[in-house]
């Protein structure tokens, strides 16, 4: 059986706002993922190092500040060459979306995204599908 | 289709809601009169009669010089006290030159580095009349000395000066996240402007206890009181311990408290818990009436606001404050319709005014005191209530109360379970939202939102300031001002003493919290 899938919930950036990411983080594991949490006040390179130190398949984003631009193009560049895509969550408007894409991040997830397509999207991107819960 | 029939009418905080209710179900239910004791149905004899609320919306963005003119712009529209936003850098203690601070400058609220900040900000604002509130935590103490320092600038001694610190350091670890320090030092400096506040700024609320948050983080409308007077008991203690007796301490806190939701389940919350915190208070001693009384400021809450079919996120604000007035709140604040893509436009912030001076002014909720007393239904919900909250507070007892609950992660796991499960209901469209899991338009093209601009070079401006700053200033005075805020921080003496002659002599927001730190440590977040 393969490994579950094992994906990074980060905070980056100075903003406190964990409800969003804590949902996202048990969401996850009930479709049977592996999560790695990185509590609040993450600096982009820490949230590099945790990545790679933890070897995800998938590095997740929570940003309500409205820094997601400089703070994803900090983590970006920190992943690049790794093959961790990254996916963002929070306050984003709509216009923001092309530079996030521009910079490497290839989805974005807002208030009150459907849990299902989150975790779909994490399996197909990361080209397989986790053990379902009732199968471990 | 009515949804209701055919299946129980349970609100969040566990209470079952009868089709009708009767005499029978308020037998031996006395509410009393407003302005008396358990003050049940409002603090003052006549409510809004005498005095609406205090109209308050949270605003700061950019520069000093920016956020100056948004207030001048709220005055002038009628809005009677001033709620400041500061940015995340000085909400975490960073200044904006510091590296940590990149792309945040400005960005969520007003950038503070030093004192003369602060008295741009006010320019031209008497801060002896204007009441405001300060939305500041871990540097709480900063931001009251240069509060306070800039009204003595204005020829407003600190004695006259009208003000709210947030300075709810304990709901931070819960939820918003802007703390520094851990739990204990935390605690200490909250005691320390209590003290300071209670002596030499009677008109200075000290602490804004915020259960406003722990409702965002997951807590039912019951939690939210329960936990909210955990925290307020953690204060009172720890400032009565410094010696401050429990009527001066109890006059310094205010409440801070969420509004979305049920109404009626979050009116007889606020009735409920001004009759609790009553009791709470005089339990500890306390001897005069005012020191009961549940001063607060309800927040229409952003956790009840969509960001599909934002406009009808106008029409929620205006059910909250409906819901706050109902309640009884003494200031008000909305969130406003598009807050689900950036902080407020001008216009989102305006159009929240005016729901509330439409409310105040236009169909007479002013009119008369506590107009819902006696409603069977609502008097029978704020008894319910109360058993609700007092069941809470055991809950939180049993986790041994809220600095170790804090500490060892489990309040802040028990929130985020809750509002997990409440995202599934709202998600399986158990819990119903308009526009989200009702009358959902099907293919609707996302709408086309104005959002609040952010400029990178207001931040290159601020750290230009900062630089000339610290070459004008005398660094002799700086480093001794800062060392003997170090040393005060070591021992046990009141701090505020120390900070106001360090914010005077211009030192920077991220000296003072960066000495603090040196001697306190930082906060060790509990794993999730």
């Amino acid at each position: 059986m393969p490994r579950p899938l094992r994906v990074l919930v980060a905070k980056p950036g100075l903003d406190g706002h964990d409800k969003g990411a804590k949902v996202v983080v048990q969401v996850l594991r009930d479709a049977g993922m592996e999560v790695v949490y990185t509590g609040l006040h993450a600096s982009p390179e820490a949230v590099v190092k945790a990545a790679v130190e933890e070897d995800v398949d998938v590095v997740g984003l929570s940003i309500l500040s409205g820094a997601h631009l400089p703070l994803c193009r900090r983590v970006c560049e920190g992943l690049r060459g790794t093959g961790k895509p990254v996916v963002l969550g929070g306050v984003v408007p709509q216009q923001d979306e092309e530079g996030l894409r521009a910079l490497g991040v290839e989805a974005v997830f807002r208030m009150g995204a459907p849990f299902q397509e989150i975790v779909e999207w994490i399996r197909r991107r990361a080209g397989r599908s986790s053990p379902s819960p009732a199968l471990k | 289709m009515d949804p209701s029939q055919g299946r129980k009418v349970v609100t969040e905080s566990g209470i079952e809601i009868k089709p009708v209710y009767t005499a029978a179900d308020v037998a031996g239910l006395d509410p009393g009169r407003p302005g008396e004791f358990p003050f049940t149905r409002g603090i003052h004899p006549e409510m809004y009669r005498k005095q609406p609320w205090t109209m308050r919306q949270y605003a700061g963005f950019g520069t000093p010089e920016q956020t100056n003119e948004r207030f001048r712009a709220l005055i002038a529209h009628g809005q009677n006290a001033l709620n400041v936003a500061f940015d995340l850098p000085t909400q975490l203690g960073l200044d904006s030159d510091d590296p940590r601070a990149e792309g945040e400058v400005g960005r969520v609220g007003m950038a503070v580095d030093t004192l003369d900040d602060m008295e741009r900000a006010f320019e031209g604002i008497p801060l002896g009349k204007v009441s405001t509130a300060l939305t500041i935590n871990a540097p709480a103490l900063v931001l009251l000395a240069m509060h306070l320092a800039a009204a003595e600038a204005q020829g407003v001694p600190a004695a006259d000066v009208r003000g709210t610190l947030q300075n709810d350091i304990l709901k931070e670890f819960i939820g918003r996240g802007a703390w520094i320090y851990p739990a204990a030092p935390s605690v200490r400096l909250v005691a320390d402007s209590i003290e300071y506040c209670a002596k030499s700024a009677p008109r200075y609320n000290a602490v804004s206890v915020c259960g406003y948050h722990l409702r965002e983080s997951g807590a039912t409308p019951a939690e939210e009181m329960a936990l909210a007077f955990g925290i307020a008991r953690t204060y009172i203690e720890a400032a009565t311990a410094r010696g401050v007796a429990v009527d001066e301490v109890a006059g310094k806190i205010t409440f801070n408290l969420n509004v979305f939701g049920n109404l009626w389940e979050q009116v007889a919350k606020f009735r409920a818990g001004r009759k609790r915190w009553a009791a709470i208070v005089r339990a500890y001693g306390a001897k005069e009436a005012k020191s009961a009384q549940l001063r607060m400021l309800a927040g229409g809450g952003g956790g009840g606001l969509t960001i599909e079919e934002p406009e009808n996120n106008i029409v929620r604000g205006a059910y909250y404050a409906l819901a706050a007035a109902l309640g009884g709140a003494q200031t008000m604040a909305l969130c406003c319709y598009d807050e689900a893509y950036s902080i407020p436009t001008e216009k989102a912030s305006l159009l929240s005014l005016r729901t509330m001076q439409i409310l105040a002014e236009e169909v007479g909720l002013c009119d008369t005191a506590d107009p819902l007393g006696g409603s069977y239904f609502v008097e029978a919900l704020t008894a319910e209530m109360e058993k609700r909250i007092l069941e809470a507070e055991g809950e939180l007892r049993a986790l041994g109360g809220m600095v170790r609950a804090i500490e060892e992660g489990t309040i802040q796991r028990k929130l985020a379970r809750q509002a997990y499960e409440s995202e599934k209901r709202l998600r399986s469209g158990e819990a119903p939202k308009i526009g989200v899991n009702r009358h959902v338009v099907e293919g609707a093209p996302a709408p086309a939102m104005a959002t609040h601009p952010y400029d990178p070079s207001w931040a290159e401006k601020k750290v230009k300031e900062l630089k000339s700053l610290r070459a004008r200033r005398s660094s002799d005075a700086v480093g001794a001002a800062v060392d003997a805020v170090k040393r005060a921080a070591a021992g046990t003496e009141n701090l505020v003493p120390p900070i106001l002659a360090a914010v005077k002599a211009r030192a920077t927001v991220g000296e003072i919290c960066g000495a603090l730190k040196e001697v306190f440590g930082e906060f060790r977040e509990p794993r999730f």
